[in-house]
């Protein structure tokens, strides 16, 4: 992959700040300069995803702490490819996206629908092409899928559940459950291409 | 197509991984705002934002929040 060719003092800061965290004798300075900004992306996600207000600073100041960890645990795979603090806000952002997410399905129980399969064509609106291969993929589905792609899919496309719910939910990660969907999409897809559904 | 139907069938192209998504979308993201075909220097990724809600999430707050920062 190439790197983006950044102006010499975006560099000198990024190094700045690996060689600050990398040093023992500079590392909890240069963290306690690092929270606020972790702190400030945190808050900007939290408030984004409309989390009520007496909840915000709590769910900002974990993410932020957690991201903080998951930085110094992650230092040596930074590639340099982006300016250093662009690097740390995915997980600031990525953090309190997540714990936004799991917080608002935390009374949710997460159910899946096998009946609304039967009902997906409605939610096709007035398009018959749309309906049509939405009542193909219905058929296709106990046809051509596992338990477990059926599940995931239901789940994830139909009934809306963030990945990262599910995924707390069903003790995997967010890559396995997209690995999973990716594999039954694939199938799908090859299904209707030989109904002559798709191109 | 519908959205619903991009839900169940997904790009149907190449795509890299969430994991992978996550690793390259600081460059991506920084290819995008100096206006760099970040499609074409990070293939799979624009794929991958299609059809992965979360990362589709993730990417649309780290390209809001550094731009926002860039402009203060």
């Amino acid at each position: 992959m190439a790197a983006l060719a950044m102006p010499d003092v975006i560099v000198d800061e990024t190094q700045d700040w690996l060689r600050d965290l990398r040093d023992p004798a500079t590392r909890e300075a240069a963290c306690a300069r690092l929270h606020p900004l972790l702190l400030r992306a945190a808050r900007f996600e939290v408030a984004r995803r409309n989390v009520p207000y007496g909840d915000r600073d709590d769910l900002a100041l974990q993410a932020a702490d957690d991201a903080l960890i998951a930085i110094l645990a992650k230092l040596d795979s930074f590639r340099g490819a982006s300016r250093f603090t662009t690097w740390a806000y995915k997980f600031a952002l990525l953090e309190a996206a997540v714990k936004a997410r799991r917080r608002a399905w935390q009374r949710r129980e997460v159910t899946i629908d096998d009946e609304a399969w039967g009902r997906i064509a409605e939610r096709g609106g007035d398009q018959l092409e749309t309906q049509e291969l939405l009542a193909a993929i219905a058929a296709a589905v106990p046809r051509c899928l596992t338990d477990h792609q059926r599940r995931v899919l239901t789940a994830l496309a139909l009934d809306g559940v963030p990945v990262d719910v599910l995924a707390e939910r069903l003790d995997t990660t967010r890559g396995a459950l997209y690995k999973t969907l990716h594999d039954a999409r694939r199938r799908l897809r090859a299904e209707l291409e030989k109904e002559g559904l798709l191109p | 197509m519908s959205e619903l139907l991009n839900r169940l069938l997904g790009p149907g192209e190449p795509e890299v991984t969430c994991e992978l998504c996550f690793e390259l979308l600081d460059e991506y993201v920084e290819l995008e705002l100096v206006g760099e075909d970040a499609d074409e220097r990070l293939p799979g990724m624009r794929a991958h934002l299609a059809g992965c809600p979360a990362c589709h999430e993730d990417h649309e707050s780290l390209l809001a929040f550094v731009s926002r920062r860039s402009r203060t």
